[in-house]
C-alpha cells in the first residue's frame, strides 16, 4: 500500500516519518521512530497503555491512525522529564513505589499529567475515575493515587 | 543493613521514563521475521482439508509451516507431551495452534493467518464439569481421595449437618504485556532466546527439543516481564519454540507476539471449580467432619492441573482444624485452553471452599462468621512449640507449627473497628430499602514451598570486580513483584555495601543452570539464599586474605557501612577488593539452596510438602443496590504477615495488588465461553479486571511484625501468593449485604457478578 508521508512534533522535537495508511499511530511511535514508551497492552483503546496526548488531548494511540499525526503535537511518556530531572508525576511514582512491572506506568502517567493540566486539584474521586480507563494489574492502584495526589499538591506549591 | 528497608523498584527510573525494555521493545535487525500462528475455529475434531495457499501468497509471508515441518519435536508441554505446538491433525479447543506464519511485520504475519480455509470433521465437544464426569474425560485414572479421621462417621453422628455447593469461575493472568519470544540464531545452529517468561530453563528444554540440539546450545535471558501472575510460568514455550525453529530453519531472527485477542484465546488461565461439601458441626459452629467434592476443569492438556489440583485439596483447611476430613478430587478434560498456574495455584480454590462452609454454618446458627471460624482455628504457634496442644494436623498430616491467626484476627477487629461497625451497618441497613451494605472477613494460611520436592532448589552467580563493584546473577525471574531488588539487598547486606553497588542483571540459563519456575511465591526465599551463600563464599575468601596481610584472624575482617575494618585497618569496599584481585583471591562465586526438612507422598496425601505457613486476614466492607445487583467496595482493611519483610514497601504493594486481584476474580471478572466452546470475553471490553475506579476509598494495609520461626532468609516470609486469597472476603462481604435482605442463605457463587447478586437479592427474599 502507498506510503504517506507524515510531519509531526512529539515532544517538542518536528520528525517526519512514512505510514501505511493503516498503520496506527501507536505503530508509528514503535517502529518508525523508536519510542517504545507507549506499550500495546489491547490494541483496542481498552487498557490505556499506549496513552499519549495529541494536541493536549489524551488518546489510546492504538485507536488513532499515524497519518493523523500530521500537523499535531503529540506528547509521550519520554517527553516527562527535563533532560535529568525527572518530572514530579514520575518522581512520585518512584517514591510511593506506585509501579511493580512498570508495562502499565508510561501510560498512566501520561494520563495523570493530563488530568493535572486541566485540573490541578483533583479530588480522589475525580482521579480515580479519570485514571479508570487505564488498567493496571500489579498494584491493585492504592498507590498510584496516592502517587498521582502528592505530585498533584507539590506541583501546586512549587508554581 | 540494606535489607528491612523500603528501597525503591530498582527498575523504577526506567519504567517512569518509558525506556524500561520489554521484548516487543528490544531492538532487532531489518530483517527479523514476525510469526503468527493460524488457530483453530472449532472446539473439537479432525483437520480434514487445509489450504494454505492464500496464506502463502498473502503480502509479506516468507514462510508457513505445519505440523510436518517441524523439523524435531513439536511439543510445548511442561512434561507430558501432550501439547503440539502445531496441530497433528486433531483439534482439542477453540485457539489451538494449527499453523505458523513468518512474515515481515507482526501485522502482516496475522492478517496472512487469517486466509485459511480449514475444513473440518467436527465432534461434540466436552465443555463442562458435567459433560466431563458424563464422559469419564479426565486426567489420571480417577479421582484423588485423601482423608483424615472418619469422616462418615462424623456426618453420621453429627447434632448438625449442612449439605452445599459452591461454582467458581476461572480467571485470565491480563498481564499488560502479552506472550513474546524473540530469537537470534548464533553460530554453530546455536540460539540465543529472549523470553517473557518466568520459567526460563524450561524454555531451554523445550526450545532444545524443538531445535534438535541439546540444552548447552540454547541461552535464554528474560530481563523482566510485564506481569507474569503464573500466566508465564509454562505458556510461554509455544512462541519461543516455534520462533527459534524459525530463526534455526532461516538463520534470521525471529520474533512472536501475541495480540491481546489471541492471547487470551489461546493460552491457559485459572482453573475453574466445583466444590460440594457435606459438613457436620456443633452448636458452636466447631466443625466434626467435612467431606469436600472439588471438580475441576483442566483443559484440553495435562500441562499443571495435577499439581494445581493437589494444592486445593492441600489448603481444603485452610485455617482450620478439621478433626475429621475427606477431600476428593476430580481433574477433569475438557475441549477448552489448558488451565494452567494461576498466583496461588489451586491454593485460591481449595480455601474459598472452606471459607464458604464457615459462613454457611455462620449462618445457619445465627453467629458472627469471624466467632465460628476462630473456634476452628489450628492451636497457636505459642500452645503447639511448647508441647501439649493435641492433635494440630492438618488433613495431609503435618503438624502445624507457626499458627499465627488467632494473635492477627484480634489486632485486625481492633484496628477496623469491626464489631462497632458490624453494628453499624445492621442499624443502617434497617434504615436504607434500596442500598444495604456488608461485611465480610477471611483469613488465610498458605503453605510455601513447592510441593514437587525437587524443584524447592535455587543457584546464584555472583562477582566482586576490581573496582569493587558487584555483579549478582540469580535464578529466579522479575514480574514486577520486586525480586531482583529483594535479593540485591541480600548481597549488599552480605558484603555491608550499599545496594548501589550492586548491578542487578537478567535471568540468563547460561550462568546459573538447572533453575525453577519463579513460582510458588519461593522467588526471595530460594533466590535470596542462594545469593546468600554466593556471597559469604566471596566474602570469607576477601577475609581470609586481607586477614592475612594484616595478621589478624578473618573473624576480625568487618564488612559494614561500605567499607570493611580489618583490626585497626579501615579501607573503602573498593579498596578492599583491589587488594583481593592484586593478591590473586577469586572473587567469583557460585551459590546454591535447598529447602530442608520436606518430604510428601501425593498419592498417599501423607507428609510435609511445605517448610512453613504464610498467614494473612482482611475485612471488606460493601455497598450492593438492591435493585441492580451493582455494588462496590467501600473498605478493606488488611493485616499480613511476611516475617521480617526484606523489603516493607515492595512487600506491601504485594498485598495491595493480591488483594486487588483476589477481589477481581471473585465480583467482575467472569469468563464466558458459549456452547460452542468459543470463549467471548477474550479482550479488556468484555472481561473486567479492577480499574482504578474499583480501588476501595479506604485500604489499610499493615504487615504483622514478626519473624519467621524457620530459619529463612533473614526470617523473612514469602508474599507473592497468600494475600491473593484475602479478596474472598469481597464476596463475603456480598453474601453478607445480600443476606441482610432476607432469611434465605445468599448461596453466591463466583464470580459474584451484579447479575448474581441481583438474582441472589431476589433469591433470600424467597
Amino acid at each position: 500500500m502507498t506510503q504517506i508521508h507524515v510531519t509531526t512534533t512529539v515532544n517538542g522535537d518536528e520528525v517526519e516519518f512514512l505510514a501505511d495508511p493503516r498503520e496506527t499511530l501507536l505503530d508509528c511511535l514503535r517502529d518508525k521512530l523508536g519510542m517504545t514508551g507507549a506499550k500495546e497492552g489491547c490494541g483496542t483503546g481498552d487498557c490505556g497503555a499506549c496513552s499519549v496526548t495529541v494536541d493536549g488531548r489524551l488518546v489510546c494511540s492504538c485507536l488513532v491512525l499515524g497519518v493523523e499525526a500530521e500537523g499535531k503535537k503529540i506528547e509521550t511518556v519520554e517527553g516527562m522529564a527535563e533532560g535529568e530531572k525527572l518530572h514530579p508525576l514520575q518522581r512520585k511514582f518512584i517514591e510511593h513505589a506506585a509501579l511493580q512491572c512498570g508495562i502499565c506506568t508510561p501510560g498512566i502517567l501520561v494520563a495523570a499529567k493530563a488530568l493535572l493540566a486541566q485540573n490541578p486539584d483533583p479530588t480522589e474521586e475525580e482521579a480515580r475515575y479519570w485514571l479508570a480507563g487505564n488498567l493496571c494489574r500489579c498494584t491493585g492502584y492504592d498507590k498510584i493515587i496516592r502517587a498521582v495526589l502528592d505530585a498533584a499538591a507539590e506541583m501546586r506549591e512549587g508554581v | 543493613m540494606s535489607v528491612a528497608k523500603s528501597l525503591p523498584h530498582d527498575s523504577g527510573p526506567l519504567h517512569v521514563s518509558g525506556v524500561a525494555r520489554y521484548i516487543d521493545d528490544i531492538p532487532t535487525p531489518a530483517n527479523t521475521l514476525h510469526l503468527a500462528f493460524g488457530l483453530s475455529t472449532v472446539a473439537r475434531g479432525r483437520i480434514t482439508a487445509m489450504d494454505l495457499s492464500a496464506v502463502r501468497s498473502a503480502a509479506g509471508v516468507v514462510m508457513v509451516m505445519t505440523a510436518e515441518d517441524m523439523p524435531f519435536a513439536n511439543d510445548a508441554s511442561p512434561a507430558a507431551h501432550d501439547e503440539p505446538i502445531l496441530s497433528d491433525g486433531t483439534v482439542h479447543h477453540v485457539g489451538q495452534q494449527i499453523f505458523l506464519v513468518a512474515a515481515t511485520s507482526h501485522h502482516a504475519a496475522r492478517r496472512a493467518a487469517r486466509k485459511a480455509k480449514i475444513t473440518y470433521a467436527e465432534e461434540a465437544p466436552i465443555l463442562t464439569i458435567e459433560q466431563a464426569l458424563a464422559g469419564n474425560s479426565r486426567f489420571e485414572e480417577g479421582p484423588r481421595v485423601w482423608t483424615k479421621g472418619d469422616v462418615d462417621a462424623a456426618l453420621k453422628a453429627a447434632p448438625h449437618r449442612l449439605q452445599g455447593r459452591l461454582e467458581m469461575g476461572g480467571q485470565e493472568h491480563f498481564y499488560l504485556e502479552s506472550q513474546a519470544a524473540l530469537v537470534f540464531p548464533q553460530d554453530n545452529g546455536d540460539v540465543i532466546v529472549h523470553s517473557s517468561t518466568q520459567h526460563p530453563t524450561e524454555i531451554q528444554h523445550k526450545v532444545a527439543e524443538a531445535i534438535g540440539k541439546p540444552m548447552n546450545a540454547v541461552r535464554v535471558e528474560t530481563r523482566r516481564m510485564g506481569g507474569g501472575f503464573g500466566g508465564k510460568e509454562s505458556q510461554g514455550n509455544a512462541l519461543a519454540c516455534a520462533c527459534a525453529v524459525v530463526a534455526s530453519l532461516t538463520g534470521r531472527p525471529a520474533k512472536m507476539r501475541y495480540d491481546r485477542d489471541d492471547d487470551m484465546t489461546i493460552t491457559g488461565k485459572r482453573h475453574d471449580f466445583r466444590i460440594d461439601y457435606d459438613v457436620a458441626y456443633d452448636d458452636r459452629g466447631r466443625v466434626l467432619g467435612v467431606d469436600f467434592t472439588q471438580y475441576t476443569r483442566g483443559g484440553w492438556a495435562l500441562d499443571l492441573t495435577i499439581p494445581v489440583a493437589d494444592r486445593a485439596m492441600l489448603h481444603a483447611d485452610n485455617a482450620y482444624l478439621l478433626p475429621a476430613a475427606r477431600i476428593t478430587s476430580h481433574r477433569l478434560k475438557t475441549n477448552t485452553q489448558s488451565a494452567t498456574a494461576y498466583r496461588g495455584f489451586g491454593g485460591p480454590q481449595g480455601i474459598f471452599g472452606i471459607e464458604r462452609v464457615m459462613d454457611h454454618v455462620a449462618h445457619a446458627l445465627g453467629l458472627d462468621p469471624i466467632e465460628v471460624r476462630k473456634v476452628n482455628y489450628y492451636q497457636p504457634m505459642a500452645k503447639v512449640r511448647a508441647g501439649g496442644a493435641g492433635d494440630n494436623s492438618t488433613p495431609y498430616g503435618m503438624e502445624v507449627r507457626d499458627f499465627l491467626l488467632h494473635e492477627m484476627t484480634e489486632k485486625l477487629l481492633g484496628t477496623s473497628d469491626y464489631a462497632r461497625r458490624k453494628a453499624e451497618i445492621a442499624a443502617w441497613n434497617a434504615k436504607s430499602p434500596i442500598l444495604k451494605r456488608g461485611i465480610g472477613f477471611s483469613p488465610v494460611k498458605f503453605g510455601i514451598s513447592f510441593t514437587l520436592t525437587h524443584l524447592n532448589q535455587a543457584g546464584a552467580l555472583v562477582h566482586v570486580y576490581q573496582d569493587g563493584s558487584i555483579h549478582l546473577n540469580h535464578g529466579g525471574t522479575e514480574m514486577g513483584q520486586g525480586l531482583f531488588l529483594k535479593v540485591a539487598q541480600v548481597a549488599a547486606a552480605r558484603f555491608g555495601v550499599d545496594v548501589s553497588r550492586i548491578k542487578i542483571t537478567a535471568t540468563d540459563t547460561a550462568k546459573v543452570p538447572n533453575t525453577s519456575a519463579t513460582a510458588a511465591s519461593s522467588g526471595s526465599d530460594l533466590n535470596g539464599m542462594a545469593t546468600q551463600a554466593a556471597c559469604d563464599t566471596i566474602r570469607e575468601r576477601m577475609a581470609e586474605c586481607l586477614a592475612t596481610l594484616h595478621q589478624t584472624t578473618p573473624d576480625k575482617v568487618i564488612f559494614a557501612d561500605d567499607r570493611v575494618t580489618v583490626g585497626a585497618t579501615e579501607m573503602d569496599f573498593s579498596q578492599a577488593a583491589m587488594t583481593c584481585y592484586q593478591n590473586r583471591i577469586s572473587l567469583s562465586a557460585t551459590g546454591f539452596y535447598k529447602t530442608p526438612d520436606l518430604s510428601w507422598d501425593r498419592i498417599a496425601g501423607k507428609g510435609r510438602p511445605f517448610f512453613y505457613f504464610g498467614h494473612g486476614a482482611a475485612i471488606t466492607e460493601v455497598v450492593i443496590d438492591t435493585l441492580t445487583g451493582e455494588n462496590r467496595i467501600l473498605r478493606a482493611d488488611i493485616l499480613h504477615d511476611v516475617g521480617a519483610s526484606l523489603n516493607p514497601a515492595i512487600d506491601k504493594g504485594q498485598v495491595e495488588g493480591a488483594y486487588v486481584q483476589g477481589a477481581g476474580w471473585l465480583t467482575t471478572e467472569e469468563l464466558v465461553w458459549d456452547d460452542k466452546g468459543r470463549l467471548r470475553t477474550h479482550a479488556p471490553s468484555t472481561y473486567k479486571i479492577p480499574a482504578c475506579s474499583d480501588r476501595p476509598e479506604i485500604f489499610n494495609v499493615d504487615l504483622w511484625d514478626g519473624e519467621n520461626p524457620e530459619a529463612t532468609i533473614y526470617r523473612s516470609k514469602a508474599v507473592g501468593e497468600p494475600p491473593f486469597n484475602l479478596g474472598i472476603s469481597a464476596l463475603l462481604a456480598l453474601s453478607d449485604a445480600v443476606a441482610s435482605c432476607g432469611a434465605g442463605y445468599p448461596d453466591l457463587h463466583g464470580p459474584a457478578t451484579a447479575e448474581r447478586v441481583l438474582a441472589a437479592v431476589k433469591r433470600v427474599r424467597g
